[in-house]
């Protein structure tokens, strides 16, 4: 082959090559990329074009506020419990002395349970904690408990949180079971023979080397309930304005009284789990540096 | 450290069962149609329902063709990324994992103010077009499970060497394709699949919004409108997901116990 | 005087027996090594000194203390791993002043022990860098430094070279040794690899299956094994089968030729049967004068090295391994030819259990 036919096959073999990726290109560039763009822009135009700022300053309306707050106040506080009962979970899971196949059903199940979210969790929990739910029932019948009378009510925010929690916990342990995994036994036998002992070790050595792990998955947990729709929708219908919920009335009906509005919203609820993601990517890959 | 085995079985009974609890209560209160006494009346009424064999089967359908149309196009982009265009490997990555970040219902959202009847594109102005782009939406919320399976599929048969050994002994890519990569991909495409087809089926805020009779909506509507009947559709959506992670599971074991040998 | 004894260690995991009844008496300042292929309990009997296992039966004591049933953390031993073992999320000078800060030593003793630490490992400037900044061979000595720090009272290696390269294995090896010295700390040290063991121990454990097969100087081992399998493992070695003709005057038949053993009288009866061994370097190809003895050997296969020749020659029925050094104006012998082999009976290692298979 002689050098410039080389290169001109070269360059043909590239633009081949490119042509390779068209269907994957127009699939993404479609369906995913410009509905994004489309969203991001449409948060900053009014409804003939032009530039505005109007719709972000418009979050700060109170009924969206408020539901922003919402939807903070259940995404924090299922990515804690989740964070802290997971983490509780796996420990238990993986060296807590508990025979390997109960750790390895967990984390099959864990990979099921964490995508149990929807409308069929919902049903779920109306059958367990419901008015007329089994738990309900027993606790009722059997140990005199009155749920309702003692002010819980699973159409709530705590119902919701713990509807959640059926997979934020999973999520949890799934993600932080590896992380665990990488802790040597090494060095808890280190730390020991240097006169550490069990919790001395865990504050000075095993957290510490855990805490970009667990903070990284507090955010993923945070971003996984603040963009969760269906749940909240089948257990608690439009009664708990969260982000998700408002957005999904005003597409369905505009009762915000400004289409653009909507793209506010939805810019929010994008710049948030970017945002959360971001941090959880970032915390991930210096953990994983760690585990060298 | 006997102290910490006990508080780990503990912990671990605690788990069970608040995670047990919600599947026995589910089954429980769908066997309560009948007063009284434990029937299976509410899955009688479901299954017999015309609206619920009308969605179901409408996701049934969707699923398929969504596992169909996302394969066709994640699978020959893994191959090529692999194979071709190595560099591009990080950015297809991230893209995969953009449906993961951007919650569904800004993304349908997306669609219904891109492709409404007055765009260049005015998909949501048919039924047929809503379809199309209800499917593609669902290929677009599978996309990061898919890609996933199909790259590492094609990793663990390092492809590059196997293409270039196939080539070396004259096979062309047509046989390359059929013969080589097609059988030993297989496992990971199927298991793409099953996991598509499981959150096709439970999906909701897609369908909702561009109002198609999917099953996620009806067992919505079911929710508000019946008491019994919701517990049972539960039942059967857990089932068939389980059905679909356990075949998953097996086909991994399977595909492990054929590649043992070489 | 005894610094530390290991007295009647047993160790079983459920049915198998790891280690069987084992006993050591261990001088202040000493260098000792236990050596011996994978699992023959070595590590076990490490583990159980550092706390981490509990024998099943025996004592552990230092300076007359029984550590038997203290933790781990309570015994003041230093623990150098295979795997370096470093605490990935804190710096090399804060991985070395870990146990002093356990300890609530005050600060400022901390930071002088910290600077004398990575001055004696050769390391002083690299106080703030991470583990996984370091190479295999800083990690080591900085896992050395960290377990020193605290003045342990006895410091334990757990094959602690295996994962570094050969060059490293031979001058950090020195190193060790010299820091022990300097420090004069008690030491056990455990390797599968023999040479690591000849050449810094003062004393070596050759271990088999659970039990200590021979204690002694690093030369002691070699030159007078007492079992067969320390024979085998330590340096190579050519073994045969003899028959005792005169038990009284030391006189064994070896195949067709008479032999006048060193040692005296034997403790066999006439007629039994006996195993000998030679080093390859005891070995010499043609007639020697007497005291030599001259067996045939028929040359089963020549690898010529350059300035050595190895040959394997089949002597008596046994496939035996010399050397020889090239002389230009000699050819090797060609296989299938019958040579003359020689050696000198004071060179013969009696084998004291002949185990043979």
């Amino acid at each position: 082959m002689t050098p410039s036919s080389r290169r001109q096959s070269g360059l043909q073999v590239s633009f081949f090559n490119w042509l390779g990726m068209v269907p994957f290109a127009l699939f993404a560039a479609l369906f995913l990329i410009l509905p994004t763009i489309q969203i991001v822009f449409g948060a900053f135009r009014t409804v003939d074009g032009g530039v505005t700022f109007n719709n972000i300053i418009g979050l700060g309306a109170p009924n969206i506020l408020a539901a922003i707050w919402l939807s903070m106040k259940i995404s924090l506080l299922t990515a804690f419990l989740g964070c802290l009962f997971g983490l509780l979970l796996a420990i238990a899971v993986t060296r807590g002395g508990l025979p390997q196949w109960l750790r390895d059903a967990s984390l099959t199940f864990s990979g099921v349970a964490s995508n149990f979210a929807g409308v069929p969790l919902a049903f779920a929990f109306i059958a367990t904690l419901g008015r007329l739910g089994i738990v309900t029932v027993i606790l009722r019948d059997v140990f005199n408990i009155n749920l309702a009378g003692a002010g819980f009510n699973l159409i709530s925010f705590s119902g919701l949180t713990l509807a959640y929690l059926y997979f934020q916990i999973p999520l949890m342990l799934l993600i932080i079971t590896p992380a665990l995994d990488g802790l040597k036994r090494e060095w808890r036998e280190a730390a020991e023979s240097l006169g550490a002992d069990g919790i001395e070790y865990w504050r000075r050595v095993a957290l510490p080397v855990l805490w970009p792990s667990l903070l990284g998955t507090f955010a993923l947990l945070f971003a996984n309930a603040f963009g969760a729709v269906a749940t909240a929708m089948a257990l608690t219908g439009s009664s708990l304005s969260i982000v998700p919920i408002l957005l999904f009335a005003q597409i369905r009906g505009d009762v915000l009284q400004d289409p653009h509005l909507g793209y506010a919203i939805a810019f929010a609820m994008i710049a948030i789990t970017g945002i959360a993601n971001l941090i959880y990517i970032v915390l991930r890959s210096r953990a994983e540096r760690w585990q060298k | 450290m006997k102290l910490s085995r006990i508080a780990s079985w503990f912990t671990f009974s605690l788990g069970t069962l608040f995670f047990f609890l919600p599947l026995l209560a589910t089954f429980e209160f769908s066997l309560r149609a009948r007063r009284g006494v434990y029937s299976f009346d509410a899955y009688q009424s479901v299954l017999s329902d015309p609206q619920f064999r009308e969605t179901f089967i409408y996701s049934i359908v969707m699923a398929l063709f969504t596992i169909v149309i996302g394969l066709a196009i994640v699978t020959p982009t893994a191959f090529w990324v692999r194979l071709k265009l190595p560099k591009l490997r990080p950015y297809v990555e991230f893209i995969t994992l953009l449906p993961l970040v951007i919650p569904p219902i800004v993304i349908v959202f997306g669609y219904i103010r891109l492709y409404n009847t007055s765009s260049w594109l005015p998909l949501t102005g048919t039924v047929t077009g809503t379809n199309i782009l209800l499917m593609f939406g669902y290929a677009t919320l599978s996309l990061p499970y898919l890609y996933r399976a199909v790259d590492t599929g094609l990793r663990t048969i390092d492809i590059r060497t196997l293409t270039e050994a196939a080539q070396s002994l004259g096979a062309g890519w047509t046989t390359i394709i059929l013969r080589l990569i097609l059988p030993n991909v297989l496992v990971a495409l199927l298991s793409g699949a099953f996991l598509t087809f499981a959150i096709v089926i439970g999906e909701y805020v897609l369908a909702a919004l561009l109002d198609r009779p999917a099953f996620g909506p009806y067992m919505v509507w079911m929710g508000g409108n019946k008491a019994y009947e919701p517990a049972a559709l539960a039942v059967i959506a857990f089932a068939i997901t389980w059905a679909c992670m356990a075949l998953i599971q097996l086909l991994t074991r399977f595909s492990r116990h054929a590649k043992a040998p070489t | 005087m005894t610094y530390m004894k290991l007295e009647g260690l047993q160790k079983s995991f459920g049915k198998t027996r790891v280690v069987e009844h084992f006993d050591l008496d261990i001088g202040k300042g000493e260098f000792i090594s236990l050596l011996g292929p994978s699992g023959c309990g070595k590590t076990t009997i490490l583990r159980m000194v550092a706390g981490f296992e509990s024998p099943t039966a025996g004592h552990i004591s230092i300076e007359g203390q029984d550590i038997t049933p203290l933790r781990p953390s309570q015994r003041n031993i230093g623990l150098v791993f295979q795997s370096y073992a470093l605490f990935p999320n804190l710096t090399v000078a804060q991985n070395v002043a870990f146990g002093l800060k356990v300890a609530r030593q005050k600060q400022s003793v901390i930071d002088q022990r910290v600077a004398d630490m990575l001055a004696l490992i050769g390391l002083p400037k690299l106080g703030d860098r991470y583990p996984y900044e370091l190479s295999g061979g800083q990690q080591q000595r900085v896992a050395l430094a960290r377990a020193l720090a605290v003045r342990p009272r006895v410091l334990l290696l757990d094959e602690p070279l295996s994962a570094l390269d050969a060059k490293i294995r031979v001058s950090l090896r020195r190193e060790i040794r010299d820091i022990q010295r300097e420090l004069g700390i008690t030491t056990i040290f455990v390797t599968h690899d023999q040479e690591e063991a000849l050449s810094i121990s003062d004393r070596v454990v050759v271990m088999n299956q659970g039990r200590a097969d021979q204690v002694g100087e690093p030369h002691v081992i070699y030159n007078h094994p007492t079992t067969r399998f320390v024979a085998n493992f330590v340096g190579t070695l050519n073994t045969f089968e003899a028959v005792v003709k005169d038990e009284r005057k030391g006189v064994v038949t070896l195949g067709d030729v008479d032999l006048q053993l060193t040692r005296g009288a034997l403790a066999n009866s006439k007629n039994d049967k006996i195993g000998l061994a030679i080093r390859p370097e005891g070995l010499m190809l043609g007639r020697q004068k007497a005291p030599a003895v001259t067996l045939q050997a028929t040359i089963e296969d020549v690898q010529f090295l350059g300035s050595v020749i190895r040959l394997r020659a089949k002597v008596v029925g046994q496939s035996i391994s010399l050397d020889t050094f090239n002389r230009n104006n000699v050819a090797p012998p060609a296989i299938g030819s019958v040579v003359d082999v020689s050696l000198h009976p004071k060179d013969l290692i009696l084998l004291q259990d002949s185990d043979f298979t």
